[in-house]
């Protein structure tokens, strides 16, 4: 269609899915990840107000990433996820704690209070550090064999899917943080940009951690960046060498952003960061679907499954941003003891 | 028998999917009965729709909740355990769950943070609006999940590739498969039907415990009406959907009525003990010829029984027996409240029929219980198949170990059992406390009723703090 392969258009719209996941529902997460650091109940309601009307559409992104890894790549859904089925599960629980605990934390009495608090919070670190355990096992590659899963149970457990893990649980608090900056005021306002800075650095130091491992784990990651253990091709590295410069740029913005104060900033650079690193990490495994086994054209569902997708695909995906937008548009004020009311 | 890891995939598949529907049945009816209620609210204005509205939109949110958190579980169990499977048919049936995410799983999931969180932020209409929105998703994702399994149930237009895997020759064909009009409808109308059996439960319960009356009265009344006209109704679709089987999925049907021999006059089993060792329906108590009059029309018709199937062939026989005969059993029990409501408004007697009202709360489960024996009747009834008749559920499973699969399904059971106690218990609280009844002015009560502070702030207050 329109001279590009399907299947190279749907693994751009999942790639999207993906992101749009990451950066939404990844403050979600990271609003949870903040939980233990907040002063009182009282302002941990305030920041689960902050995110109670958006979180379920901001999870169905992950639906998308999953159902249409399903559709449209069946093959790689089919080699994947035998792969990671621990960390998967791992993540589907902590999903459930995180998601019933919004409505659970005000219908529980005073222990049950406390223990869906514990719930939300533990459910959303957890959650967040399966879905970087995945994206490790992910980047470093899975063992196929003829399209089939042969590696074991544990592979997916390594000192750089672990470094993943780490990175992402702060990435995403990072993001909350400047969610909370952007819809809270008053003293959680000031909490919350305090969180930013320092939450700034150490996720600075968990990419720039994760893109040195990245090279490392297979030869052809390292190669795609111009580089090799010997020597550098400076005309493939100058042409990438400005996405880390970006990214620095990008960390220092959301650090003075903070500092001064500016309200819905530090989120979008936040997003932006995520964005960067992002590309990086597709030059890095492109062509792969399935990283260094398979591609997309190889692990696609037939044509015509993945034409009748994007025709439901091309005016669904506007209308669900738009509607997506609405709402987020309805909640853009800032949570206040008042605000639940009016 | 070996617990390995295709045993333990579909012990697994059966306990998430079991729980995961539950909530589906209950939201479908209530988020349309929230969009009557609503509607009603604005045209009538009477306070009463409002207070209900409010009440059993509180619980809508706990089980919504529920039903999302166990639904994303499904959308990765696919490939997690069944792998083989997903390879295979993704062709075929992503894309018809691929349009349920987008044509339906957005539109609830947008909505509900307006229908939950926007009681005063918008107007009364963009609301009522916001609420029809979700209701409108439930049914539309009902489609394309019932597509999908009825694809899965009576699979046509299909080919096999050139690397074996299955590819859509007609999508239509594909969706509308022969068993979708009649399983569609008879889950939609299951869905409401457990609504109401849970919703005139709740409010014979404040009949009874003399709490918030005029709800009380409307809403059981409102069940009444449902129950009454879609019971029956629901009796006629069945018998339908039994009919498609019959034509696709003989071995299915001859499991779930117990026949063993092919002949005409083939009964209709009230009870019987069936045996797959013996190849017999042992202490058969049955009414001859009825079987053959219902399924086919015609008392002399002769069926086919389980013999006529290979023994590898047939599915479980035990279980899909007495699954159709306590989802049948909890229909006939429906149909007979209906009735008895419906005569008792007839005579003016419903508010003081406190038999009744005890009934009816007995019978608030049964809808859940049909649904699941239902379920449970279609999906083991189909067996040994994944695909009917074309991909084998021992073929479809994914290349895990089984200590893999042994840890996710006990920790799933755990978590459920705790998770799902919870919202049992929160949603029972919020039964048993009943509707606001007592008439504030609007702009007092108009507080979103899902939001966190809202409640936190309350319940403060409550304690004096």
């Amino acid at each position: 269609m329109f001279g590009i392969e399907l299947s190279m258009i749907w693994a751009v719209l999942i790639a999207v899915a993906v992101f749009l996941y990451v950066a939404l529902d990844g403050f979600d997460l990271g609003v949870g990840i903040l939980f233990p650091f907040a002063k009182d109940s009282h302002e941990r309601d305030q920041m689960q107000s902050a995110i109670a009307p958006v979180w379920d559409g901001n999870e169905t992104w992950l639906v998308l990433g999953g159902g249409g890894l399903f559709a449209a790549f069946p093959k790689a859904y089919a080699a994947l996820m035998p792969a990671l089925y621990l960390p998967i599960f791992l993540m589907l629980l902590a999903l459930i704690f995180r998601g019933v605990a919004f409505e659970f934390r005000h219908h529980g009495r005073k222990s049950g209070k406390k223990w869906w608090t514990i719930a939300f919070s533990g459910g959303s670190i957890v959650a967040a550090a399966a879905q970087g355990l995945v994206l490790g096992a992910f980047i470093q590659g899975v063992n196929v064999v003829d399209g089939e899963f042969v590696g074991g149970a544990l592979d997916w457990l390594t000192p750089f899917s672990l470094l993943v893990a780490a990175s992402l649980v702060a990435g995403y608090a990072l993001l909350g943080a400047g969610w909370l900056v952007f819809r809270t005021q008053g003293e959680l306002f000031e909490r919350a940009r305090g969180w930013v800075k320092q939450l700034a650095l150490l996720t600075a130091l968990g990419m720039g951690a994760v893109s040195l491992a990245t090279l490392g784990v297979d030869p052809r990651v390292t190669y795609r960046w111009g580089l090799t253990m010997t020597s550098v091709d400076w005309e493939t590295f100058i042409v990438l060498a400005p996405l880390p410069l970006v990214a620095g740029g990008l960390c220092f913005l959301l650090w003075r952003g903070a500092d001064k104060g500016q309200h819905l900033q530090p989120y979008l650079y936040t997003v932006c960061l995520f964005l960067v690193g992002y590309v990086g990490l597709a030059i890095s495994l492109w062509p792969y679907i399935v990283p260094f086994a398979m591609t997309p054209s190889e692990a696609a569902a037939a044509d015509n499954a993945l034409a009748l997708m994007l025709w439901g695909a091309l005016p669904m995906l506007p209308l669900i941003l738009g509607y997506t937008a609405y709402v987020y548009w309805l909640f853009r004020a800032k949570v206040s003891d008042e605000a639940a009311y009016h | 028998m070996d617990f390995d890891a295709l045993l333990l995939s579909r012990l697994q598949f059966a306990f998430t999917i079991g729980f995961h529907i539950i909530f589906p049945a209950f939201t479908i009816g209530l988020a349309s009965f929230l969009a009557v209620l609503e509607g009603l609210w604005l045209f009538t204005k009477k306070p009463v729709f409002r207070n209900l509205y409010l009440f059993w939109v509180k619980i809508f949110a706990l089980s919504f909740g529920m039903g999302v958190v166990s639904g994303v579980v499904m959308s990765y169990q696919f490939g997690t355990n069944w792998s083989v499977f997903s390879a295979q048919v993704g062709s075929v049936i992503g894309p018809l769950l691929a349009y349920e995410v987008l044509t339906a799983f957005f539109l609830e999931a947008s909505f509900l943070g307006v229908m939950l969180f926007g009681w005063k932020k918008v107007g009364p209409k963009l609301h009522f609006f916001a609420t029809c929105m979700v209701a409108i998703g439930t049914l539309i994702s009902s489609f394309w999940i019932l597509a999908a399994n009825s694809w899965m149930q009576t699979p046509q237009g299909f080919d096999f590739a050139a690397d074996g895997t299955m590819v859509a020759t007609d999508f239509m064909q594909v969706i509308f498969n022969p068993s979708l009009p009649t399983r569609l409808m008879h889950m939609v109308l299951a869905a409401f039907l457990t609504t109401a059996m849970v919703v005139a439960g709740a409010s014979a319960f404040g009949l009874l415990k003399k709490k918030a009356l005029p709800e009380s009265r409307t809403a059981l009344r409102m069940a009444i009406l449902m129950m009454a006209l879609v019971a029956p109704l629901q009796l006629v679709i069945g018998h339908q959907s039994g009919e498609v089987a019959h034509r696709y999925q003989p071995a299915k049907v001859a499991a779930m009525e117990g026949w063993w021999e092919t002949q005409s006059q083939q009964p209709t089993l009230l009870f019987g003990w069936p045996d797959e060792d013996a190849e017999a329906t042992h202490a058969a108590i049955g009414i001859p010829g009825m079987g053959s009059w219902f399924v086919a029309g015609d008392a002399n018709a002769e069926l086919q029984g389980l013999k006529a199937f290979a023994k590898e062939d047939r599915p479980p026989v035990w279980i899909t027996f007495w699954a159709f005969r306590v989802m049948v059993g909890m229909g006939l029990i429906m149909i007979a409240l209906g009735l008895w409501g419906a005569t008792l408004w007839f005579l003016k007697r419903v508010d003081g029929a406190t038999l009744y009202q005890r009934a009816l709360v007995l019978a608030a489960p049964s809808g859940f219980i049909a649904v699941l024996a239902g379920w449970i009747a279609a999906e083991v009834g189909r067996q040994p198949y994944v695909v009917y008749g074309v991909l084998r559920t021992a073929d479809a499973v994914s290349p895990v170990p089984a200590g893999s699969v042994a840890t996710s399904l006990l920790v799933f059971m755990v978590v459920y059992a705790i998770v799902f106690s919870a919202g049992a218990l929160y949603i029972l609280r919020l039964m048993a406390a009943g509707p606001d009844t007592d008439e504030p002015p609007p702009k007092e009560t108009s507080e979103p009723p899902g939001s966190p502070l809202a409640t936190g702030v309350k319940s403060a207050a409550d304690k004096g703090a």
